[in-house]
């Protein structure tokens, strides 16, 4: 069970957090929040994870939203938030506006350059890791979809929220029959 | 404030993270409203991988791109906002319904969609990114190496960015 905290050591906990998390702060909120503080345990985490991930928004935004509440009500949402939100939201407008003033210099372009190319592979790999569960534990039902998503949206530039609106119910009501059957 | 509506429409899309919208993002505002170019778009979703935070933060950086500041500001909070007081209100109710059936349907049904927008992304960035075929090779191999192993992503970040500047991939 989450402890009950004050919003300070929450926003603090959330700002170490954030400021750590290079290349997304989901491992580093694990490490921090069951780990370090324990504030939740390992099982609390995984399925505080799920919920956060079956709700739209930035899903580590959505598990402080949760984690924040749970210990300190609206206050807590609000300071949790504000403290995995704020700081890289300022850095990173810093770095935009450096990359307005610097961009067009050719080291910085071919920093960029580089840097664009890792990017789009870690892009990449994330969506493997997601995929593998999945297609691990029920092929038939989650290789149809996944396909049809990825050849809308990507092959034929398909808008993504009707995509999502098609696709949703059908593949929602697979998996519902799936598991009445079984 | 066109970006600011386009954004809160996708936060409460964006099931599975924003990298799911990405593709939807770099449609409108490459494609549809021509805002920047395909080069822009992968620099600043580059920028956003290097800094430290959440990887939602290219959409500050696009509102930021298209709107200055105040661009910035409702970009992020368009994202952030709707999906935050959403999920605060679910959570409040979840653990009346964690097992019902039902939820376990929506859980199973979104989730491969979902992982079919993230591919999408990564085709999508790829397409931007990758110009020629060192840079499809720097693609490959930080893919391989997130995929396989657990190595901090910075310090991919960081060789590809040396390379860059090394200038061996122009």
């Amino acid at each position: 069970m989450t402890p009950r905290l004050r919003p300070w050591p929450l926003f603090l906990t959330f700002v170490a957090i954030t400021l750590s998390g290079f290349g997304g702060a989901l491992p580093f909120a694990r490490r921090m929040l069951v780990e370090r503080r324990n504030w939740l345990t390992a099982e609390e985490f995984t399925e505080t994870l799920s919920l956060c991930q079956s709700l739209p928004g930035p899903n580590i935004v959505n598990l402080s939203i949760v984690v924040g509440s749970r210990a300190c009500g609206w206050r807590g949402a609000v300071s949790a938030g504000f403290g995995l939100v704020g700081p890289p939201v300022v850095l990173v407008t810093v770095l935009g506006v450096l990359y307005g003033r610097f961009g067009a210099l050719g080291e910085v372009r071919d920093a960029l350059t580089g840097l664009g190319a890792c990017a789009c592979g870690l892009v990449a790999a994330t969506a493997a890791r997601m995929a593998e569960p999945l297609l691990k534990s029920r092929l038939a039902l989650a290789a149809p979809f996944m396909f049809a998503a990825f050849c809308g949206v990507a092959l034929l530039h398909w808008p993504l929220p009707d995509m999502l609106l098609g696709l949703a119910p059908a593949s929602i009501a697979a998996a519902w029959f799936r598991r009445r059957r079984s | 404030m066109a970006i600011g509506l386009q954004f809160a429409g996708l936060s409460l899309l964006a099931f599975g993270g924003v990298n799911a919208v990405i593709p939807e993002v770099h449609r409108q505002t490459v494609v549809v409203n021509h805002w920047m170019t395909d080069q822009d778009f992968a620099a600043l979703f580059a920028i956003a991988q290097a800094s430290p935070g959440p990887n939602f933060l290219v959409t500050t950086l696009i509102g930021w791109r298209v709107a200055g500041l105040a661009g910035a500001a409702v970009a992020t909070i368009a994202m952030c906002g709707p999906s935050c007081v959403m999920t605060y209100w679910v959570a409040k109710v979840w653990d009346r319904y964690r097992e019902t059936p039902w939820r376990v349907a929506v859980g199973w049904g979104l989730a491969p969609v979902t992982v079919g927008f993230v591919f999408s992304s990564a085709f999508v960035l790829i397409r931007a990114a990758d110009t020629n075929w060192r840079l499809a090779l720097v693609t490959a191999a930080s893919a391989g190496v997130a995929y396989f192993s657990k190595v901090n992503p910075i310090w991919c970040l960081l060789a590809a960015a040396a390379l860059g500047i090394a200038g061996v991939l122009r």
